[in-house]
């Protein structure tokens, strides 16, 4: 049989790549002028990000204006950062009385250093922490806040603003829909007929109309709905509603948790001898919850920025206050330094939490391929 | 559960009685709470002299409504301007899903470029827009951006046929003269030739394997016919354009400001969750697909039509519905810019003059979950019409 | 790059020759895959290639069909140089066919109509001739009672059967074939085999990366073995696997076959 090969291989050939292939050429070559319409995207898009950013940067940086505190300061060629700088506290704490503002402060401390020390890898008593953050965390909180007791003067919630509001709303609208989402979760997948008709409906209905909806049902019906005299506090309402409407969303996300447990740890937790509620409690949810997680985040997310809707029945959480100091007549004409600041405190915000619950995400792929 | 004698275990330790005791019990809750709520309610409503009942839709509304797409006056009745909302509703959210779907399937593909700009850009996009409130950005565009243009006299012009100041968008409005159904019949006449055509091109390709350029020569006829018959019925439609007389424009379409910014955040904001959407369906195709039809032969664009968009848009299918219901329920916010929407119109105006807060509010929740409902079971439809081809 | 016209002018490829490969080289960044490849292949002639994960065989047949590119030196595929002209691309995918390692059919798509695709696109032929050759090509592979059948409902050799009639049913000349069964479970594995040794028998020219030792003696004509992106050695099989002649073959020869 004759050799299919006309030359014997060269041995060993080391050539250098070619500039196509390495360093910045090969980089320049391959991310942006690969072909020519590759580069014609390349020139368009410089084009349009160059109309783009610096005048942005010009506005924000170089044109703006930083120090004074008063509308004189503003040359009103760029940014007036001034504007932001005389309502800073209000943004942040509504008209909560400024000297009283040290008692949100320390209830931030104290919320800051039990979620950090929930990432301490070697810390033992993670949860306690946990338990504190859900029961004992709430309960000073409210006392803080409210005052009234121990010594502390009542601020009512009228008063209440700012981010500082935007982030009560958020965390309690959240933390109350998950309990109430799991019993729906788990009445949508129970067998008992009634039960799971209810909480289908339930779900589907909160999930079908929109927030804002809710938040008018909270203030002007609500109210038709109680006794005579019984009265609930408008900031209590709103957060009522909040809990309703995401506790029909994290009922969705803890479901889609449930359904990817498989079968076989329902069959060992009964084969065990463990009833429905402790094989739910003991076996199934701590399961389910792990996998949602980045579910939970994502729905806190959205919660959080469908917070501002408060805003419209009146409230003045972040959004609202900064609404409010736009329409301040003696601090017209500041909308756009007013929305880019608020933008720029919800995009940390939600960013850094989606970017969390990425984390989680890629570090719980890594544990089941193990 | 340990017991001497298990065929005397008592009946509570059954599970059909305990089930059946469970849900009667749960039922029961309900119903008492349901007419906790209905007793005080009807107490609170006689002890405010609130009216009941949906006799209000026939009385006289009274105010008057900044954009209406079919008749209204302020004699008209809550009814008709109830109509009124929900249409503007159904219009902003059909409008923006057909903006955000266009954009964000531009802004997925553009992720997933092996430009880096490209991708960067659109990457910066989706991080940007989604992790802002909406209502903020509903805002920023209504307040910062529109509010801000000049007046009337200085308005931005293009070609001095589109105008755009402080008041609005001014657009040329087509005035049809008579003759112009014979345009329509033409258009009808081209839509049912086209169909025939992508049937007959079909059927010779199945049977000869010959391909026809379907979509040029259904393009071509679309222009040759519409232009024969504007020709032959003598050009009857017009348009009216927006002419600035004393201090304002006349004639012309106006687009309310309100709508502009309405359009514009909603169709951003849900575009960077639609790109997200995109991007990922089409990940989910995987590369050896693609490399599959290569090695058969088939080109790029056959390959993306005939291989990775039927596999793809399964994924995208589901999620994009949700998106797509978020935009109608987002479309509530206009209330905070005062669009004339539902809630705006309906849910606000009218329920402050009457204070029937029960039936409006009621009426608006059912008008939410209509609209949702008909899109799911739209978007059901066509996933099962995609999804047949699989099973 | 030159004209395609003075190409042709200089080389005369060979008419027996299916494939030529001369002083082909790759790379993916600044790592080196191809290493000065030579290679001819002859009509009719069954090339199996061998050699450790990651040596580069995969990166080697795949330019062969253009799915990776080369940067330097010249492939040409039954006489038309690879280059980066699409009509040429086109042409030689449409006669070199290739079978994956993962499959790769179209789960949309019946196996029928997995066939039937490149036949009713490329070749342009009616839904019915290409559904009748697709028959035909099924029930070559032995499973003409699965043509209705979406790829997640079939087994792995039964996938990789169809996908072996989805290349056929456009007629190939070549035939690319990277470890086809070293996604199958074993009592799989011989039906693919049985397959390819029909192809084989019936005159294709295949270009088969696999570590089946058994389907190489059969049916390679030669054996080749890589590393490192150099093609080490190559032999008829008697030689290659009696008498290896590189120290690398060697050690390669023996930890495979321990097995
Ligand atoms: N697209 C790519 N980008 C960068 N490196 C690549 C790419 N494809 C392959 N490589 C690298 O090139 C080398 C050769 O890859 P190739 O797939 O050809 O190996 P192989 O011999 O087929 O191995 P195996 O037996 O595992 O399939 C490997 O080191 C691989 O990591
Ligand atoms: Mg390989």
């Amino acid at each position: 049989m004759t050799s299919a090969f006309t030359s014997e291989p060269v041995k060993g050939a080391e050539l250098p790549p070619p500039k196509t292939e390495i360093g910045v050429w090969g980089w320049l070559y391959h991310n942006l002028f690969s072909t020519w319409y590759n580069s014609l995207l390349t020139v368009l898009s410089v084009l349009l990000l160059y109309w783009l950013i610096p005048p942005f940067v010009e506005w924000a940086f170089i044109k703006a204006d930083w120090v004074g505190d008063s509308r004189e300061a503003c040359s009103r060629e760029g940014a007036c950062w001034v504007f932001i700088k005389v309502w800073f506290g209000q943004l942040m704490y509504g008209r909560y009385p400024i000297e009283m503002r040290w008692r949100i402060n320390i209830a931030y401390v104290i919320l800051a250093v039990s979620i950090l020390s929930l990432f301490i890898p070697k810390f033992r008593h993670k949860h306690w922490v946990g338990l504190f953050l859900f029961i004992g965390f709430p309960v000073i909180a409210y006392f803080l806040f409210v005052g009234d007791s121990f010594g502390l003067e009542y601020v009512e919630t009228t008063r209440w603003g700012g981010l500082f509001l935007t982030l009560v709303i958020g965390i309690l609208g959240i933390v109350g829909s998950l309990p109430f989402g799991i019993v729906l979760a788990l009445g949508r997948r129970s067998e008992m007929p009634v039960i799971r008709t209810l909480s289908v409906a339930f779900i589907e209905l909160w999930r079908g109309v929109p927030l804002i909806t809710v938040l008018f049902m909270s203030s002007v019906m609500f109210p038709l709905f109680m006794p005579e005299g019984v009265n609930f506090d408008k900031l209590a309402r709103a957060i009522g509603g909040v809990m309703l409407f995401s506790s029909a969303y994290m009922a969705e996300v803890v479901r889609g948790g449930l359904q990817g447990i498989p079968k076989g740890q329902y069959e060992a937790a009964k084969a065990l001898g463990l009833g429905y509620w402790r094989m739910m409690g003991l076996i199934v949810m701590p399961q389910a919850l792990r996998i949602v997680i980045p579910g939970i985040v994502s729905t806190f997310i959205g919660v959080f920025k469908d917070t501002t809707l408060v805003l419209i029945i009146g409230l003045f959480d972040f959004l609202g206050m900064s609404q409010a100091a736009i329409t301040n007549v003696n601090w017209l004409g500041f909308s756009t330094e007013s929305y880019v600041f608020t933008a720029v405190g919800f995009w940390i915000f939600c960013f850094g939490m989606s970017r969390y619950s990425m984390a989680v995400e890629r570090k719980m792929h890594v544990a089941y391929k193990k | 559960m340990v017991s001497s004698e298990p065929e005397k275990t008592r009946f509570w330790y059954n599970q059909k009685v305990r089930s059946i005791a469970v849900q009667a019990l749960v039922l029961l809750a309900i119903i008492g709470f349901f007419a906790f709520i209905i007793i005080n309610t009807s107490q609170n409503m006689k002890a405010h002299g609130i009216a009941s009942g949906f006799g209000f839709l026939e009385q006289t509304a009274g105010f008057s409504i900044s954009q209406t797409l079919i008749d209204y006056e302020e004699a008209d009745s809550y009814g008709r301007a109830f109509w009124i909302g929900l249409l503007n509703t159904i219009l902003i959210s059909a409008i923006g899903i057909v903006f955000a779907t266009i954009i964000g399937f531009f802004i997925g593909i553009a992720r997933l470029s092996s430009n880096w700009l490209i991708s960067r850009t659109a990457t910066a996009y989706i991080e940007i827009l989604r992790n802002v409130p909406l209502l903020l950005q509903i805002l920023f565009w209504y307040i910062s951006v529109l509010r801000a243009l000049p007046r009337t006299k200085q308005s931005f012009s293009l070609f001095d046929t589109f105008f755009l100041n402080v008041r609005g968008l001014y657009l040329p409005k087509p005035i049809f003269e008579e003759g112009f159904a014979n345009i329509l019949y033409a258009l009808l006449a081209t839509f049912v030739l086209i169909i025939f055509l992508t049937r007959w091109a079909h059927k010779r390709q199945e049977l000869t394997g010959q391909q026809f350029p379907v979509f040029i020569s259904s393009l071509g006829l679309l222009i040759v016919l519409l232009l024969g018959a504007a020709a032959l019925s003598g050009f009857p439609m017009t348009w009216d354009y927006a002419v600035l007389k004393g201090f304002n424009f006349r004639g012309g379409l106006r687009v309310m400001p309100e709508f502009v910014a309405m359009l514009f955040a909603l169709s951003l904001y849900t575009a960077a969750f639609i790109g997200e959407i995109v991007r990922a369906g089409i990940m989910a195709v995987s590369k050896g697909q693609t490399e599959a039809s290569y090695a058969l032969g088939l080109h790029p664009g056959q390959t993306l039509r005939l291989v990775v968009i039927p596999q793809a848009l399964r994924v995208i299918v589901p999620p994009l519905t949700s998106q797509y219901l978020n935009l109608t329920k987002n479309s509530s916010l206009a209330v905070a810019i005062a669009y004339p929407d539902l809630v705006h119109v309906f849910a606000g105006t009218a329920l402050m003059q009457t204070g029937q807060a029960v039936e409006i509010l009621g009426i608006t929740m059912a008008c939410y979950l209509s609209l949702s409902l008909f899109i799911s079971l739209l978007m059901n439809w066509y996933n099962r019409a995609i999804a047949l081809k699989e099973k | 790059m030159a004209t395609q016209s003075a190409i042709k002018t200089i080389y005369q490829p060979n008419d027996e020759n299916a494939i030529l490969m001369e002083n082909v080289h790759k790379w993916f960044g600044s790592f080196h895959v191809l290493k000065d490849i030579n290679l001819t292949v002859r009509k009719q002639h069954k090339i199996v290639i061998c050699g450790p994960s990651g040596s580069g065989k995969s990166t080697l047949i795949r330019c062969i069909n253009r799915l990776e590119e080369h940067q330097q030196g010249k492939i040409f595929v039954d006489g038309i140089e690879l280059t980066n002209n699409l009509k040429q691309i086109d042409r030689i995918r449409s006669e070199v066919g290739m079978v994956f390692q993962q499959f790769n059919l179209f789960p949309h798509l019946t196996a029928l109509e997995n066939l039937a695709l490149a036949p009713i696109w490329v070749r342009k032929l009616s839904k019915a001739e290409a559904e009748e050759q697709a028959m035909k090509y099924l029930e070559r592979v032995q499973i003409p009672e699965q043509a209705h059948k979406y790829p997640g409902q079939l087994s792995g050799g039964q996938q990789q059967r169809v996908a072996i009639a989805r290349s056929l049913c456009m007629n190939p000349k070549i035939m690319l074939f990277d470890e086809p069964t070293s996604a199958l479970d074993p009592e799989m594995i011989k039906e693919v085999l049985d397959v390819m040794v029909e192809l084989a028998e019936s005159g294709m020219t295949m270009i088969v990366v696999t570590h089946e030792m058994g389907f190489a003696r059969t049916v390679a004509d030669q054996m080749i073995f890589m590393d490192e992106g150099e093609l080490i050695e190559q032999n008829t099989p008697h030689e290659f696997f009696n008498n290896p002649q590189n120290d690398r073959t060697k050690l390669f020869l023996s930890q495979i076959l321990q097995h």
